[in-house]
């Protein structure tokens, strides 16, 4: 049986850890446990994906989850900080509220179906196809050569990665779509 | 800063440490402020005064850093006789056609300047042709931010200063009204406060200090918003804090690759690099659309090369001098196609087939009802994301589902929602806000049917191809001849993001990788598929993926990633050393020429021809970065120095001038134009604005973001550490409007515009201050914008009540307006409508009128 003289707010006023950041708040279950970080099988360098200081992250997989992310120390933009958002990410991409399967709703439903990945990429292109060739324009109201469809828009960008950015604006350029647009002007 | 860029703002804590003066200047007091030296209160949407005053400051007692502002700016450029400052008209510059709302900027030159009408207002070379304000519709200027307006000659120049129409002295004249006085009276900051900001900004400039400047969105979201960077830039040019360490105008950005998707754009008006995106008019060839600024002075003088390297990497062997490199296969402008044109488009039934990747337009986008009418009225729709976002959902739990406006069986949009991969699902790099590249690399495979766009996008552009394989019409050619082969990795067959990148760097006639864009060449042997990019994939090794560690390296960190253009950390850093190439001070010694060895050297990569010596002349007649003199630091610029005065690009004029946001509670105390008299309007039914000085709606609303979420909530109100942290929608006001409105701390309040109505939590707090002008008091109430329908945390939208009406450069809207609040909750239903049509029909709030020309 402890004594109250054990209970760690008092062990942290009477020793050296006065902080309670040490030996103070450790328990024989704490020694017991190892932090996930340690056993994780890789750490994978990484940057957080939410605002644009660009903060290093290190992502911790075990059996191919992410298990932890952390701050790196090594990066001399952030030294290893991250703010609440940065500190979360690992809630965001293994949360229960990502959608893992395509939504499709019918035009006029009133609820989501299931759909098969290929088949929806394959009516989207059937869709931007028809929908190109419906609304071409090759030249404006003043005769001017345009060689464009205003048909089709896309907005987003700025989560995305560069490459990304590039086979976006690369193919809608190609297709002729001009309002392509981001949170840049927004 | 500390709320929304916290990690970044250790180092502004940092400089603290070390002695520097740290002031916060917002309408409200935030975590910033809290460990700031001085925080100023001031108006929200009232910058340019604010601004315009310390420019005025500086001006009026001669505090300027005279040698650098003589060498390295347009003070000394003479102005056109024909130019008209705002002081001469009342308020408006010269050119200005108010039926038309806007500017012919033609008198704006410089004098002796060859007549050239500014970048996006150039004649469209057909007499009789379209009218000109179509024209006026192309925006150029963020063209910019690359490189500058084409000028067409270097300006004539008195050194002296003294010459009654150059810059400098038309700069006088101009903010001599911006008086503490008046800053005063339209900011609602005391003269004393503002003399204290004075004091401590011009101390801390010139040969051994600097400061900066650190701005956002409350800088940018006004239809104003290019015109106050614009002040801000006048400023730190005029204490030569632009180009030298500790100095410059950082602006802080929102999202982890927003300034990769600036550079490498999804925006409408420009292509890789900052290219211009053609335009009908003007651009019926590559030597039409090169000419402008082929040969000019720095080094957009070499646009031809980056434009025609650029048709290569997307047309490759299909793309040869005979054929123009395909030039024409490029889409062509007429006018502006922002997003909220776009909007515009889908409400009036042109523009059916929409994607939206990542983004969140029903919540995050101004005037959330506009948006969603917008989706209602599509055919089809794509929205690719981690959650399901209120954007895939406006269909059954929209607030128009609610209030009766749409009904779900009514609405006619088929929509898929595909999930993506998350940022540790994939490799590729973000560009953060110091324009430097990180590589990430994937940790896990993503989930389920979860892809990275990377691989939407290639599969997507594949199955394009495949249905249009074997067309014969011309309309298809584009998208067949386009080089569209990468190769694949990993269990799905993910395009490898890295040969993407590789593209994006560039390669030579023998196909080995780039190392700097001034390799690039016009002849079609080089291909580059963003010219700034290029160097990122140097030696044929991804420099974005480099991680070494801080402690092995300097201060600048070079071997960190990668920082366009050429791993440059400082834009423009020949600026830190003198036109003798001699550092300004010990202190501030950041680059500076070395006579020994005949080139320029230092702690970071010069941002400098290498070799230039600082006393040399160019030829007569020379052209791109040949006719860069030895002191001309701004090496983008036409004529090598930075404005001061902006003689041709900007649509609402060459100066920045105080006008009052579109919604604003008082008269506009500078000058008699109330509102920017250049902006563009939106006039759609679902967008009234209200009226100035309106009664109906006293109060300034201003939105803004908290620590703990991240813009519309798609990465933030699903998480259960940050929805814990801020679990509610709120408002904040302060103690004297809580009173005057009867609302209760911890209760609940209705905030209404012309647009809409949303309900939130009343915070009264200190935090928000009463700002006396002049006679009367000004309150704000404060607004967090991340809530909508879905997520762990729900509440209404702010951009629900949030207008558009336009800045006319760049086509942002103002985030600023007018409304009432009162306590209680909002009505439901059919009834919510009924309460804004009051409101509306009270205050005379009305659309802008359709324009017939």
């Amino acid at each position: 049986m402890p004594t109250p003289l054990e209970w760690p707010l008092l062990r942290q006023l009477r020793g050296r850890d006065r902080l309670g950041r040490g030996a103070a708040v450790e328990s024989a279950t704490t020694r017991s446990i190892t932090p996930r970080t340690r056993t994780a099988d890789r750490v994978v360098d990484s940057v957080c994906p939410f605002c644009a200081v660009g903060c290093g992250q290190k992502v911790y997989v075990q059996d191919e989850k992410v298990t932890q992310i952390e701050g790196d120390p090594a990066s001399p933009i952030s030294r290893g900080r991250l703010c609440p958002k940065g500190s979360a990410s690992t809630q965001l991409v293994t949360s229960d509220h990502r959608v893992t399967k395509v939504r499709y709703r019918r035009p006029h439903g009133t609820a989501w179906e299931d759909l098969d990945l290929d088949t929806a990429m394959d009516m989207i292109a059937d869709r931007v196809v028809a929908t190109r060739r419906k609304y071409w324009e090759w030249e404006d109201e003043h005769g001017r050569r345009t060689r464009r469809t205003l048909g089709i828009a896309s907005l987003g960008g700025a989560t995305l990665d560069n490459e990304e950015n590039y086979l976006m604006k690369k193919l809608y350029t190609a297709m002729g779509a001009v309002q392509i647009e981001n949170q840049a002007r927004i | 800063m500390a709320e929304c860029h916290p990690v970044g703002f250790q180092w502004v804590m940092e400089a603290k440490r070390k002695g520097a003066t740290i002031i916060h200047v917002d309408p409200r007091f935030t975590r910033t402020s809290a460990v700031a030296d001085l925080h100023v209160p001031l108006r929200a949407g009232t910058d340019i005064a604010f601004l315009g005053g310390l420019v005025h400051h500086v001006l009026d007692n001669d505090l300027d850093f005279r040698e650098y502002v003589v060498h390295y700016t347009n003070a000394a450029a003479l102005v056109s006789e024909d130019f008209r400052d705002t002081e001469d008209l009342d308020g408006l510059f010269s050119g200005y056609d108010a039926e038309e709302q806007q500017y012919d900027p033609t008198t704006w030159q410089y004098e002796n300047a060859p007549q050239s009408a500014a970048a996006g207002m150039r004649d469209p070379g057909q007499p009789g042709g379209p009218a000109a304000s179509e024209e006026h519709e192309a925006a150029r200027s963020e063209q910019a931010g690359s490189g500058g307006p084409t000028v067409p000659a270097k300006p004539d120049r008195d050194e002296t200063l003294q010459h009654p129409r150059c810059v400098f002295q038309i700069l006088k004249r101009h903010f001599a009204r911006y008086t503490p006085e008046l800053v005063a009276e339209v900011c609602g900051v005391s003269e004393e406060d503002f003399l204290r900001v004075a004091k401590a900004l011009t101390e801390n400039s010139g040969r051994e200090r600097t400061s900066a400047f650190c701005y956002a969105v409350g800088w940018t979201h006004h239809s104003t918003g290019v015109q106050t960077i614009r002040t801000a830039s006048i400023l730190q040019t005029l204490l030569g804090n632009i180009g030298r360490p500790g100095g410059g105008i950082l602006a802080l950005r929102g999202h982890a690759s927003i300034q990769g998707s600036t550079d490498i754009p999804t925006l409408f008006n420009i292509l890789p690099g900052y290219i211009p995106m053609p335009h009908a008019a003007q651009h019926r060839s590559l030597e039409e659309f090169v000419a402008e600024d082929a040969g000019s002075t720095g080094f957009w003088g070499n646009m031809d090369a980056y434009t025609v390297s650029l048709l290569k990497a997307w047309w490759g062997d299909a793309a040869t001098q005979d054929n123009d490199f395909r030039f024409d296969y490029l889409p062509r402008l007429t006018g502006h196609h922002g997003t909220y044109d776009t909007v515009v488009n889908q409400i009036e039934g042109r523009s059916p087939g929409y994607f939206v990747v990542g983004e969140n337009p029903a919540v995050g986008s101004a005037n959330g009802k506009m948006q969603r009418l917008g989706l209602a009225n599509l055919e089809w729709l794509v929205v690719r994301d981690l959650t399901m976002v209120e954007t895939a959902t406006f269909w059954k739990d929209g607030p128009e589902i609610e209030s009766g406006e749409l009904s779900t069986e009514g609405i006619g949009t088929e929509v898929f929602f595909l999930p993506a991969a998350s940022h540790v699902e994939k490799k590729g790099s973000f560009t953060n806000t110091q324009r430097m590249l990180q590589w990430r690399h994937q940790a896990v495979q993503p989930p389920g049917d979860a892809r990275s766009d990377l691989q939407f996008y290639y599969e997507l552009g594949q199955r394009i191809r495949a249905r249009l394989a074997g067309s014969t019409d011309e309309m298809d050619r584009p998208l067949l001849d386009l080089t569209w082969d990468y190769p694949t990795e990993g269990p799905l067959g993910e395009p490898d993001a890295e040969a993407v990148l590789r593209e994006i760097n560039g390669w030579d006639g023998s196909g080995d990788a780039l190392s700097s864009y001034t390799q690039l060449a016009k002849d079609g042997s080089t291909a580059c598929g963003c010219w700034i990019y290029c160097g990122v994939y140097a030696d044929e090794t991804n420099q974005a993926a480099r991680r070494k560690p801080h402690w092995e390296q300097s201060l600048v960190a070079p071997e960190w990633g990668w920082a366009w253009p050429a791993n440059r950390r400082i834009l423009y850093n020949r600026a830190s050393a003198d036109p003798d190439g001699k550092p300004w001070s010990e202190r501030k010694k950041y680059v500076w020429w070395d006579a020994e060895q005949g080139k320029w050297t230092g702690d970071d990569v010069p941002d400098f021809v290498a070799d230039r010596a600082p006393d040399h002349v160019p030829e007569e007649g020379a052209q791109g970065p040949d006719a860069l003199g030895g002191r001309d630091p701004f090496i983008m610029q036409t004529d090598g120095k930075a404005w001061l005065y902006v003689p041709t690009g900007l649509a609402d004029g060459p100066l920045p001038t105080f006008y009052e946001p579109v919604e604003s509670p008082v008269r506009n105390a500078a000058h008699r134009p109330q509102r920017n008299p250049a902006l563009e309007d939106v006039a759609e039914p679902a967008n009234p604005l209200n009226p100035p000085e309106s009664r109906v709606f006293p109060y300034v609303f201003t939105s803004y973001r908290l620590t703990e979420h991240h813009t519309a909530g798609g990465m933030s109100r699903t998480l259960p550490y940050l929805s814990e942290l801020q679990p509610e929608m709120f408002c904040e006001v302060s103690p004297r409007l809580a009173r005057e409105r009867g609302l209760d701390h911890g209760g609940w309040a209705t905030i209404v515009t012309s647009r809409s109505a949303i309900e939130a939590r009343v915070m009264v707090t200190a935090r928000m201050r009463s700002l006396r002008l002049g006679e009367r008091w000004v309150e704000h109430v404060g607004l967090p914008y991340h809530w909508g329908a879905n997520g762990l945390v729900t509440g209404d939208s702010v951009n629900d009540l949030v207008g558009i009406a336009l800045d006319p450069n760049v086509h942002i809207q103002d985030k600023v307006g007018t409304c009432d609040i009162r306590p209680g909750r909002r009505p439901r239903g059919p009834a919510l409508v009924d309460f804004v049509d009051d409101y509306r029909r009270r205050s005379g709030a009305h659309p802008a009128e359709e324009d017939d020309s």
